[in-house]
């Protein structure tokens, strides 16, 4: 089966298996005892999702769980890989490690693993689309945990994305785990939509497990952004499949709900819907899989196989070229 | 003694004060996850998982601690102080003053900070001395288990809000604890860690050991060199490196956080103001470069200073005097 007459629902099917497996292999990478990742295992209709809904000239925001946004925008597994590795072929030349990758020429910027770093830099990022910045229209999509909801900066930067009006879309990828602490202990149970409907925001809570859902949500927020140039938010209710970061033995996780949450686990929903349709049979499925794990296999011998970055250039890019963006 | 890790005398600290004192508590994003046994020993109401939120977890221990408890908050990486910084730096550090003295802060802000794990500038940043900078603060660094059990208990004693800073790639390193829950180091005294008349080493943290490695190395070309640890940064112990320089008359100090207006540049000032007619070499800082902290092994391991460079700048002060004395051992 080829990408060419891969109807949209397939496609996003294929991009999910190309998030786990780039995941689940730096995990077992990792095992060695390199520096571990946080994952987004279980969160991958989230990214696919709703990066699926954006346009060339979009921006968006992530944070340290961010292969899954950054593959779901095309970015190359092996300079992903690479950067993660801290080699010279990443996106950031061996200097973010796997916690802060942007990717400018994919319009990801300002990754920041500062927990709400995020949140406070995407009202700019919109205001300056809004301010004729980039290609007109575009609007800016900031990814952000539950945990990012406790911050004060959360309610500040939709404070002020309402009275500017700024083309902005939160997304809360609600995966009830802040690290080694359960949502449950941190806020009321529905909160982060009350919050946000309570600085004006239209809210939509998704089922962020159903790609599909996911999809057609972010469709619908993004369209009604570009109409009339103001804010939207999406929470996005999934859960953290995998440890914080890794490794991790999740000893501190309820066995069953975890067990609950693993049984809805977005790839196999997806499958099984597509399976169900006729769309897809078990061959073909068996298929997919290879494929993202051979696309996977290759990246993994592209970031080994890429340069350390040369120790005397530390200090560049520390300081702008004076001119040299002028 | 007890052998243990620095990890597991930080814990031991915390357990300890807080069986002495009731009004000690601990709070933090995670701590009753990772500190179970503290929460089963002392309750939900003394060891407190918190909303993700340092600005208010600061706030609430600057709160707290001027109303009668002693708060330990944990901040994780010391990059997320700066969500913290308007309650430690405007708060804790000012309200004393500006009150005319009627508030005391006793609280204590534990973070992790240091290179050797690649995690890059967001959660690896030395940047101690800025909270050296504010008044009112105070500011410590150990770089041994005794040290790390006995100014962390020291600490939470103090009336004074301290900034208690544990270098990442020392955790799991282990040394001799003293036995007992009465072990204290009082801060702002640095120690010897090995003695010399030819040069002094001033550092704090892991690069504590870079010196003493640089000293191993210096000791076998005929060169003493009197190795010290300041551990508390503030209050500065000015006595002891003053007493050092004024036998050696050489000052190097290594730090890996970068060089201006750090504790190397402080420590320099400190010389060329008080011990000026003793320097028979200019001051040398080895430090972190003015650049954020990378990830990638290779840039974070050039970041850092090394026993060679240090062996190197030594050899560079003492040029003169080593020449000497090689002629006099050939005579
Ligand atoms: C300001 C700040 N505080 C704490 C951390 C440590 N930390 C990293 S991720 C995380 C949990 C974040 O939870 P959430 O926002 O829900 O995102 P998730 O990890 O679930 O994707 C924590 C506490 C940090 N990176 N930044
Ligand atoms: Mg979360």
């Amino acid at each position: 089966m080829s990408a060419v007459g891969m109807t949209d629902t397939l496609c996003r099917l294929e991009a999910m298996l190309l998030i786990r497996a780039y995941e689940e292999t730096l995990v077992e990478f990792q095992r060695g005892g390199a520096p571990g990742t946080c994952t987004s295992v279980g969160q991958e209709a989230c990214a696919v999702g709703v990066v699926g809904a954006l346009e060339s000239r979009d921006r968006i925001l992530t944070n340290h769980r961010s292969a899954a946004h950054l593959i779901a925008r095309g970015a190359d597994p092996g300079r992903l890989m690479a950067e993660v590795l801290g080699r010279v072929d990443g996106y950031c030349g061996g200097r973010s490690g796997s916690l802060h990758i942007s990717a400018k020429e994919l319009g990801v910027v300002l990754t920041s693993t500062i927990v709400g770093g995020e949140l406070s830099m995407a009202p700019g990022v919109a205001l300056a689309q809004k301010m004729g910045q980039g290609e007109p229209g575009g609007i800016t999509t900031v990814f952000f945990g539950d945990g990012a909801a406790c911050e004060g900066i959360f309610h500040e930067s939709l404070n002020l994305a309402v009275q500017w009006q700024l083309p902005l879309l939160f997304v809360c990828e609600n995966n009830d785990w802040q690290a080694f602490v359960h949502r449950r202990e941190t806020m009321p149970d529905n909160a982060i939509a009350d919050w946000a409907a309570g600085h004006g925001l239209p809210v939509a809570t998704v089922d962020g497990n159903d790609v599909e859902a996911v999809h057609a949500a972010a469709l619908e927020a993004v369209a009604a952004i570009r109409a009339d140039g103001r804010p939207r938010f999406l929470e996005l209710v999934t859960y953290r499949l995998r440890g914080h970061f890794e490794p991790d033995d999740q000893a501190y996780v309820d066995a069953d709900e975890l067990a609950r949450w693993q049984a809805r686990d977005p790839l196999q929903s997806q499958a099984d819907r597509l399976l169900a349709q006729g769309a897809l049979d078990a061959d073909e499925f068996a298929q997919l899989r290879e494929q993202a794990a051979a696309r996977i296999e290759a990246a993994m011998v592209f970031a080994q196989a890429s340069a350390w970055p040369d120790p005397r250039t530390l200090t560049h890019h520390v300081y702008a070229e004076q001119g040299a963006h002028s | 003694m007890t052998r243990m890790t620095i990890e597991q005398a930080i814990h031991q600290a915390l357990a300890e004060e807080m069986r002495r004192d009731e009004r000690v508590f601990l709070m933090g994003e995670g701590v009753a996850t990772k500190r179970r046994d503290l929460m089963q020993d002392f309750g939900a109401a003394r060891v407190r998982n918190t909303p993700l939120a340092e600005a208010i977890i600061a706030g609430t221990a600057v709160g707290a601690a001027a109303s009668g408890l002693r708060p330990v908050v944990d901040l994780l990486f010391a990059p997320f102080l700066t969500y913290a910084m308007d309650a430690l730096v405007n708060s804790a550090g000012k309200l004393r003053y500006l009150s005319g003295g009627q508030f005391d802060f006793p609280l204590v802000a534990l973070s992790m900070t240091g290179s050797g794990w690649c995690v890059g500038a967001q959660h690896n940043h030395n940047l101690e001395a800025m909270f050296v900078h504010a008044p009112g603060l105070k500011v410590v660094m150990p770089s041994t288990a005794a040290d790390f059990k006995g100014l962390l208990k020291a600490a939470i004693r103090d009336d004074n809000p301290v900034l208690f800073f544990t270098d990442l790639a020392l955790l799991h390193q282990e040394g001799e604890v003293p036995d007992g829950a009465d072990h204290l180091v009082p801060l702002g005294q640095a120690v010897v860690r090995r003695v010399g008349a030819d040069v002094t080493l001033v550092s704090y943290a892991k690069t504590v050991g870079v010196c003493l490695q640089a000293a191993e190395q210096l000791q076998a070309q005929g060169i003493a060199a009197e190795v010290i640890d300041l551990r508390t940064l503030k209050p500065l112990d000015e006595t002891t490196v003053l007493r050092s320089l004024r036998k050696t008359g050489r000052l190097v100090v290594v730090t890996e956080a970068s060089g201006l207006c750090g504790m190397a540049a402080e420590l320099a000032a400190l010389a060329v103001t008080r011990a000026f007619d003793a320097l028979r070499a200019p001051v040398v800082r080895l430090t972190g470069p003015d650049a954020p902290g990378a990830s990638s092994w290779v840039l974070e391991q050039a970041a850092l200073p090394t026993a060679e460079a240090v062996v190197e700048a030594v050899q560079g002060m003492l040029g003169d005097a080593v020449v000497v004395r090689e002629a006099l051992a050939t005579t």
